[in-house]
């Protein structure tokens, strides 16, 4: 009798986790969708945000979105590889137990004190160095591309370590360098789970929120350069959703369902590719 | 006379793996070892492309000479020892790429990009071990979908792709079926002819079907060597005639 109290208790405890994420799923796109077909296609998808005034143009605000993304990536791409290969393949197993958690404990820091320490050092830097406001494309960037260095390192790592050594004894068998294996034999068979890696990175990258406001300067237009201010969605709708009413906040939600629908869509391919043989 | 080892021994860290084999192999011939499990057999195959080498705690001391010249000293190219020295593993280990990519490996290590030149070594390597007129119309499938007989055959084409002299087999045939391995051992005595091939097996009939001389190992030491026929039917240690006629092993 206790059992099956304890067991629809449960049951009803899982479900309720699922339920939550369909009540998000139905509400955002319940509030957002409607906005875009009474502001038509043609206006979401101008450059003119000026929602109290009928403009709900969201363009400048995705190619924000995107710019962040892709320096994100271009900076943690090669750092978050670089690291993977050297722990998998140049340290000791004692490097190893001591600088991957290290790594992880990249993901646990909370974003404001990454923000914080990208206005305190990053900003005034990037200001005195290249001019222009400090707050840019460029400090979203590397802060962003800090950020998913624990995704991009762990899986990657976890994914050079799943190559079996026959492989490494057989590429050393017809004379080549450690170098020239990792390049032409791990990387490839690895690929699946670094793809994964990074694809969840780009996840992150494009919904982080407290630090790119904090650091991205939030201009509404097309930045012309890395240094110059930058507005993604996510700063937009934490932003401006305090005081947005009617059409306002269903914008803010409108825009709040693009980016779900591209956190999704990342995901699906993320586990795809990782569930591929 | 192509490889000489002088009182050579291994140890790893505490436990001596090898104890003081001196071997003499002969040129294009096959060289069978044989033993019981651990005895050594694989480690002393592996001094000859130092694969050892990969291993941490591994310590050797005499010599050992290629064309009389010691591989294990320091002047010596570990690079161009692998590229003569090939090895063929126990478990075929085909690459996750392409049939092509896989034989064309060893060539783009070793610098070769002409696509020209690559297809012709394909066609000349997957020719050597008689897989040519059945895979040339599907190179660029992945291959591990190959049966594990092929994809044995397609590792040792992956080896003379490289042009080795020396080719070494590490119980090539365990993971195969009896048609499989006999069809491996056929291709071994058609290599001998261009290739110096030494092939570690614990079974004995296959050593005696295709190995022209034979060595004996048991608990690091190379206990006889000699031809297969001597070897197999009159031994001159005991050791080995108690081996050979199953007393133990």
């Amino acid at each position: 009798m206790k059992d099956k109290i304890a067991e629809k208790l449960l049951l009803f405890v899982a479900l309720s986790a699922i339920m939550s994420l369909a009540l998000i799923t139905f509400f955002i796109f319940q509030q957002g969708i409607p906005l875009i077909f009474k502001a038509g296609l043609g206006n979401f998808l101008s450059l003119k945000w000026a929602p109290t005034r009928g403009g709900f143009g969201i363009l400048s605000m995705v190619i924000g979105s995107l710019m962040v993304t892709v320096g994100a990536l271009a900076v943690g791409i090669p750092f978050g590889l670089a690291a993977a290969i050297f722990l998998a393949e140049f340290s000791s197993k004692t490097i190893q137990k001591t600088l991957k958690p290290i790594i992880e404990l990249l993901a646990g820091i909370p974003s404001v004190v990454y923000g914080f320490i990208g206005i305190v050092i990053l900003v005034p830097f990037i200001r005195v160095t290249f001019g222009g406001p400090g707050f840019s494309v460029l400090a979203a960037s590397i802060i962003l591309g800090i950020m998913i260095l624990p995704t991009i390192v762990s899986i990657s790592y976890d994914a050079l370590l799943a190559v079996p050594n026959t492989y490494r004894e057989g590429s050393y068998a017809v004379g080549a360098t450690k170098w020239q294996t990792i390049v032409l034999l791990l990387l490839p068979a690895a690929r699946s789970g670094i793809v994964a890696g990074i694809i969840l990175g780009m996840g992150r990258a494009i919904g982080e929120t407290m630090a790119v406001i904090m650091i991205a300067g939030n201009a509404l237009k097309i930045p012309g350069s890395i240094f110059d201010s930058v507005r993604t969605l996510t700063s937009t709708i934490a932003l401006e959703l305090g005081y947005a009413a009617g059409d306002h906040r269903g914008a803010l939600f409108a825009c709040g369902s693009i980016l779900f629908l591209i956190i999704i869509v990342l995901n699906i391919v993320a586990i795809r590719i990782t569930s591929r043989k | 006379m192509i490889i000489r080892t002088a009182n050579l021994n291994l140890y790893y860290h505490k436990f001596q793996a090898l104890k003081n084999v001196n071997v003499e192999i002969r040129r294009n011939v096959i060289t069978g070892i044989i033993g019981p499990s651990g005895c050594g057999k694989s480690t002393l195959l592996r001094i000859f492309n130092r694969m050892n080498d990969l291993i941490e705690g591994v310590r050797i001391t005499g010599s050992v000479l290629i064309d009389n010249e010691d591989i294990y000293s320091p002047m010596h190219d570990l690079i161009l020892l692998r590229k003569r020295v090939g090895l063929v593993f126990q478990r075929p280990n085909a690459f996750p790429l392409s049939i092509f990519d896989n034989i064309t490996y060893g060539p783009r290590v070793w610098g070769i990009s002409d696509k020209k030149t690559l297809t012709e070594i394909v066609e000349r390597s997957l020719t050597a071990v008689d897989l040519f007129d059945d895979l040339k119309d599907r190179l660029d499938c992945p291959a591990l979908s190959l049966s594990a007989e092929k994809q044995q055959r397609l590792c040792i084409a992956r080896l003379l792709a490289v042009e080795p002299e020396i080719l070494l087999m590490d119980e090539p045939c365990s993971a195969l079926d009896p048609i499989a391995t006999s069809k491996i051992e056929e291709l071994m005595i058609e290599l001998k002819k261009k290739y110096t091939i030494i092939i570690v097996t614990h079974n004995m009939q296959q050593a005696a079907r295709i190995a022209d001389e034979v060595g004996f190992m048991l608990l690091g030491e190379l206990v006889e060597f000699d031809t297969a026929k001597t070897l197999f039917t009159s031994p001159n240690d005991r050791r080995t005639n108690d081996y050979i006629s199953g007393r133990f092993g």
